[in-house]
């Protein structure tokens, strides 16, 4: 290899800095570290804090067997009951979605997305209270059918739950809490489909059902997974809701979604035992949320991996 | 299968806007009618009213009579979906489906129609088609790339490729050279020719060398100012339009006279 010594370039004309440009450039470039250091400041807090737990013996942990033992149903908690609300609100809101973007009069459209957003804004202890004192009960009848006529299958075996306070329950109120966030990021993809694609269509004899099949739904597929991925963040994430509704007994790992006896969320037990923690029981408990923090960063790494996958057929390009 | 295309007292609205007036014009099977005109005077519009695809933009509609073949497109019983199953369009821009492969491109539209194909079904038809639009030989080795990774004149033969896949009786183009270099330009127009022995083509242009080109017949549209509505001020062959029009308005707008 030869190494050629670059000819002795003349000097540019120095570029004209104005100062705006350079405040702007200055502030942009401070943000952008910020959020890096915020990042960063969390991650050495959460690491330092359970190191006492992480290398404590199984004696001086609370419940018996040690951390993993500990942390092990939580986090299955956390990932079922995140998953029963994605897996019930992803559909209806891009339904909701759809029918704002390409079905409703433009009239019931606007209001129907105003009302959307609206719920987006609604605290999440406001759910948990109408979770527990109007949905629970309500669903109690629901779930002794399910018991009598489904009950064979291990996921609604019995003995039901009396109050209602059950796994599913807190399933389908994390999945309306999503529900606004996926729709109203949805509903956003969905009308910035290119005329030309959805006119390409029609120019077929495509069907409106099969014109958005064809290019509203490949085009916005992307976009809806990102939606689905800050919903999921909630709900493996949300606490009020999930403290005040789950009867969090210690029953380990279960899928019996509308028995009494349920594992709790990371985030909700971190609330119910935080302030009756000393010492040890603290550092066990931010453990527990630093298990958190990985599977939110390995959730979202996951996501990005779906959208990057097909990136050529993105229409990005 | 080219169809003869009768339009009478066709005007078309945007909502209370009259766009254009009272078109009578009888298009011919089996050769290439071009619509020239000066921008905004309605020849668009008017070629999207001939499949129906004027309706998609809200507010939008017709009034008279458009027949092919004895068939009234805006009759009670016609489908716009089947109107446009029958007459293909290809737009101003190059719209492959970004999200599609360039053979299912292709199949897009016959994918619609019958549910299911076999692979070697497919095969053929997507064979037949891009070969159809000249673009076989570019292609052939990446059938499974995006759409989007070809050219914009290769784009646009993929978008003539899929529209005459589902073997239409009619179509339609709306100025499908004006995004493209002269030399794909060249490429589409002798494609034009090569297709109007199967199809009946419409052809909106500015660009009137194009439709002295290619066109056998000649239309031309205009309007009287500004929130008038466009007419079809002269239709005659090309050859007339182009050496000895009937109308004055027609003269000066060829020989840039214009305004």
């Amino acid at each position: 290899m030869t190494v050629t010594s670059p000819p002795q370039e003349p000097t540019a004309p120095r570029a004209v800095r104005r100062p705006g440009d350079r405040i702007f450039s200055g502030g942009a470039k401070g943000a952008g570290i910020l959020i890096l250091l915020i990042l960063a400041g969390v991650t050495v807090f959460l690491l330092a804090e359970s190191l006492p737990a992480l290398t404590a013996s199984a004696e001086e942990l609370p419940g018996e067997g040690g951390l993993v033992s500990y942390v092990w149903p939580l986090i299955f908690g956390t990932l079922l009951s995140a998953t029963i609300a994605l897996l019930v609100a992803t559909p209806l809101a891009v339904g909701i979605a759809l029918f704002i973007t390409h079905y409703a009069p433009r009239r019931l459209a606007q209001v129907l997305g105003y009302v959307v957003d609206l719920l987006a804004a609604i605290p999440s202890i406001v759910y948990g209270f109408w979770g527990i004192a109007w949905l629970a009960p309500r669903l109690v009848p629901f779930y002794r059918w399910l018991e009598e006529n489904l009950g064979f299958i291990p996921l609604f075996a019995g003995p039901v739950s009396a109050t209602g306070r059950t796994m599913l329950t807190i399933g389908l109120v994390l999945a309306v809490m999503i529900l606004p966030i996926v729709s109203a990021i949805s509903r956003e993809v969905f009308t910035q489909v290119p005329t030309l694609h959805t006119e390409a269509a029609l120019a077929l004899g495509a069907t409106r059902w099969e014109m958005i099949r064809m290019a509203v739904i490949p085009y916005g597929k992307s976009g809806v997974i990102g939606g689905a991925m800050l919903g999921l963040g909630r709900a493996l994430g949300e606490t009020m809701a999930v403290a005040i509704i789950l009867s969090g007994s210690a029953a380990g790992i279960t899928f019996a979604l509308i028995s009494s006896a349920n594992p709790q969320t990371i985030a909700a037990n971190i609330a119910l035992q935080f302030p009756e923690s000393t010492g040890l029981d603290v550092n066990t408990l931010i453990a527990s949320g630093l298990v958190l923090f990985v599977i939110t960063l390995l959730v979202n790494m996951l996501a990005r991996w779906i959208v990057n996958r097909r990136a050529d057929f993105s229409g990005a390009n | 299968m080219a169809k003869r295309i009768e339009v009478s007292d066709l005007d078309i609205y945007y909502g209370k806007f009259l766009a254009v007036q009272g078109v009578n014009v009888s298009i011919e099977p089996r050769s290439i009618t071009a619509l020239i005109g000066p921008s905004g005077c309605g020849k668009s519009t008017f070629l999207r009213a001939l499949n129906r695809m004027h309706e998609v933009i809200p507010g939008a509609r017709v009034e008279g009579k458009v027949v092919m073949d004895g068939q009234d497109l805006y009759g009670p019983d016609s489908d716009p979906v089947t109107v446009r199953r029958h007459i293909g369009m290809v737009f101003q821009r190059p719209n492959p489906f970004p999200t599609m492969s360039i053979s299912d491109n292709v199949a897009a539209g016959m994918r619609l129609n019958a549910k299911r194909m076999s692979k070697s079904d497919t095969d053929d038809l997507v064979e037949r088609s891009l070969r159809g639009a000249n673009l076989w030989e570019e292609v052939k080795d990446r059938l499974d790339r995006p759409g989007s990774s070809l050219s914009g004149g290769q784009q646009q033969r993929l978008c003539i490729a899929r529209a005459i896949a589902v073997e239409p009786d009619v179509l339609l183009m709306d100025e499908p050279c004006s995004a493209l270099d002269p030399i794909s330009t060249l490429a589409i127009e002798d494609l034009m020719t090569e297709l109007k022995e199967k199809f009946t083509i419409v052809i909106v242009t500015h660009n009137m060398q194009q439709a002295a080109r290619v066109s056998e017949q000649t239309g031309f549209f205009n309007l009287n100012g500004v929130g008038q509505p466009g007419r079809l001020i002269e239709f005659n062959p090309t050859e007339k339009i182009f050496s000895n029009p009937d109308e004055k308005a027609t003269e000066d707008y060829i020989s840039g006279r214009f305004g």
